[in-house]
C-alpha cells in the first residue's frame, strides 16, 4: 500500500487492523488507514466493496468491529465524539412528514447548535418551508446533508452525498466541501463515481473490504499513468 | 440526561403529528367510536354498560396509541433517523421520554375526549371520583406509549411490528378480568395475571364504577400502572441498540 501517512500527523480518524464481519463474512478485512482534519478525503470503490460499513464503524454503530478505531482521540460511538460528529446516511435519513426547516432545526437542536447558514450552504433556502415528502430525491438528499451540517461539527462522515444530483450541484458541494475542510473540519466523502476523486485532498480506494491505495489524486495519475480516473482505478485493481 | 435535547425531540413529533391530522383524528374519534358502539349493544343492558364501559375505557386508548408509537419509532429505524439519532448527542432515553411527552399530550387529550363522551351523553355510572378515572385513562395510555417503544426495538419490519399487539396486548385483555373475575381463574392464570400490568387498570376502573371512595385502592393501582409504564420506557432505552449489523 502506498501514502501511509506518518505517525507524526494529527489523525482525525484511525484504523489499526479493522475486521468487520457481516452475515459470517468479513466485509473489511485487515484495514489500517487514517485521515486527517482540515483536508477532504475521498472513499471510493465499486459498490459492495465496504464503502458504507467502513463509514459507520467510525460513526460508531457497526456491528462486529474487531481492531481498534480511534474517532477525534476517543472510542467510537463515545459521548465526545457524537457531539463532534455530522453523519449523513447513504440514504436521505430525514423526516419526510416535516419541512426542510424543521428537520434541520431539530438536528441542530439536539447537537446544542444553530441553523445558521446550512441552508444557503445546501441550495435550499427557497425550499425551507416545504414538506420534505414533496421534494425530488435530489432535494432530499440536500436536506439529509444540511442535518449532518448543523452545528458545524468537527468530523464529517458523508456517505454518497452527491449520489443522483445535477454536475452544477455536484460541483458546488465538493466546493462546499473544499470550504468545510479549510474551516477545520474533517471529512470523509465517499462516492463510487472515480470521477469525483480530483475534489479531494487525498482518495481511499476500497475493493472487497481491503485498501488498494490512498493517496493524493495526482499521484494516482502519476502511479498509472492516466488522466482519466476512473481508466486509473482499473489500472489499480486489476495490474497487468 | 438534556431537559432541552428530550423537548426539542417531543417538540419534533408534535410537528410529525401536525402534518398528518388524519391520523390525530383517527386516535381521538377511534376510541369514541368503540365506547358508543359498546353502549349501542348494551342499549337494554345498562348495567352490564356501566360494569364493561370503565374497564374498556382503558383498554381502547391503551390499544391505538401502542400501535401508534411503534409504529412510529419502527418508522424512524426504517428510515435511518434513528441511526442518525444514535450518532448524535441524542441519548435513548431522551429519545424514548421525547415520544412518552409527545404522545403522551396526545393519549391526554384523546382520555379526556373519550372519558367526557361515555360518562357524558353515552351516561356510564361511575361510584368514584371522575378525575381519577381521566388519570387512571392516561395513565394506561402511557403504559401502551412504553410497551408500544418496547416491541419496536424487537422489530425490523412493519409486519413484525403488528404482531406485537396480538402477542402483547391481547393475552392482558383475555386475563386482566374484563371476561372472568381473575379470582375465579385457575391459579396459574391468576398469578399470571397478577404480573400484567392492564390486570391493574381494570381492576382500578371496576372499583371506580362499584364503590364510592375508593380512592386509596385506586391511587395503588394507578401508581402500579405508572411504574409498568415507566419500567417499559427504561427497557425499551436499554433494549435499543446503537449498534446493528
Amino acid at each position: 500500500m502506498t501514502g501511509r501517512p506518518g505517525p507524526s500527523r494529527d489523525d482525525a480518524v484511525r484504523f489499526e487492523q479493522v475486521t468487520v464481519e457481516r452475515g459470517g463474512r468479513a466485509v473489511l478485512h485487515d484495514v489500517d488507514t487514517s485521515f486527517a482534519a482540515g483536508r477532504v478525503t475521498g472513499l471510493f470503490g465499486p459498490s459492495g466493496s465496504g464503502k458504507s460499513t467502513l463509514i459507520r464503524a467510525i460513526a460508531g454503530v457497526q456491528l462486529r468491529v474487531r481492531g481498534a478505531v480511534t474517532v477525534l482521540g476517543e472510542r467510537p460511538g463515545s459521548m465526545a465524539v457524537r457531539r463532534e460528529l455530522g453523519y449523513m446516511t447513504q440514504s436521505p435519513s430525514v423526516y419526510e412528514d416535516l419541512t426542510v426547516a424543521e428537520n434541520v432545526r431539530y438536528f441542530a437542536a439536539i447537537r446544542g447548535g444553530e441553523i445558521g447558514d446550512v441552508l444557503e450552504r445546501v441550495q435550499l433556502s427557497s425550499h425551507a418551508n416545504q414538506l420534505v415528502r414533496n421534494l425530488s430525491g435530489g432535494q432530499r438528499a440536500r436536506v439529509s446533508l444540511a442535518a449532518a451540517l448543523v452545528g458545524r461539527p468537527r468530523l464529517l462522515l458523508l456517505d454518497e452525498p452527491t449520489v443522483g444530483l445535477d454536475p452544477l450541484l455536484r460541483r458546488d458541494l465538493w466546493r462546499l466541501f473544499g470550504e468545510l475542510a479549510a474551516e477545520g473540519s474533517a471529512l470523509l466523502v465517499s462516492s463510487h463515481v472515480l470521477d469525483e476523486a480530483r475534489h479531494c485532498d487525498e482518495v481511499i480506494l476500497l475493493r472487497d473490504g481491503r485498501i488498494v491505495a490512498q493517496l493524493s489524486p495526482a499521484e494516482l495519475s502519476v502511479r498509472t499513468g492516466t488522466e482519466d480516473l476512473d481508466e486509473a482505478f482499473i489500472r489499480l485493481i486489476e495490474p497487468r | 440526561m438534556s431537559q432541552a435535547r428530550t423537548l426539542a425531540t417531543a417538540r419534533r413529533v408534535l410537528l410529525q403529528l401536525r402534518h398528518d391530522p388524519r391520523t390525530v383524528a383517527l386516535m381521538l374519534l377511534v376510541p369514541c367510536v368503540l365506547e358508543t358502539l359498546l353502549r349501542l349493544i348494551y342499549a337494554h343492558h345498562r348495567a352490564a354498560f356501566d360494569q364493561a364501559g370503565a374497564p374498556l375505557l382503558a383498554f381502547f386508548p391503551l390499544t391505538t396509541v401502542f400501535l401508534v408509537t411503534s409504529i412510529a419509532l419502527l418508522r424512524e429505524r426504517v428510515t435511518g433517523t434513528l441511526e442518525r439519532l444514535l450518532t448524535s448527542p441524542l441519548g435513548r432515553l431522551e429519545l424514548l421520554l421525547g415520544y412518552a411527552l409527545s404522545f403522551g399530550l396526545l393519549a391526554a387529550v384523546q382520555a379526556i375526549v373519550v372519558c367526557a363522551l361515555t360518562l357524558g351523553p353515552l351516561g356510564l355510572r361511575v361510584q368514584g371520583p371522575v378525575a381519577l378515572l381521566v388519570i387512571l385513562a392516561v395513565c394506561v395510555a402511557l403504559l401502551g406509549i412504553g410497551l408500544g417503544l418496547l416491541a419496536s426495538a424487537f422489530a425490523r419490519t412493519e409486519f413484525q411490528v403488528v404482531q406485537f399487539f396480538p402477542l402483547i396486548i391481547l393475552p392482558q385483555l383475555l386475563l386482566c378480568g374484563l371476561l372472568v373475575a381473575r379470582e375465579r381463574m385457575p391459579s396459574v392464570l391468576h398469578a399470571i395475571s397478577d404480573a400484567l400490568p392492564l390486570s391493574y387498570a381494570v381492576d382500578g376502573m371496576h372499583q371506580l364504577s362499584r364503590q364510592v371512595g375508593a380512592g386509596g385502592a385506586v391511587s395503588a393501582d394507578i401508581a402500579i400502572v405508572l411504574a409498568f409504564a415507566v419500567g417499559a420506557l427504561v427497557l425499551g432505552a436499554a433494549t435499543l441498540r446503537r449498534q446493528t449489523d
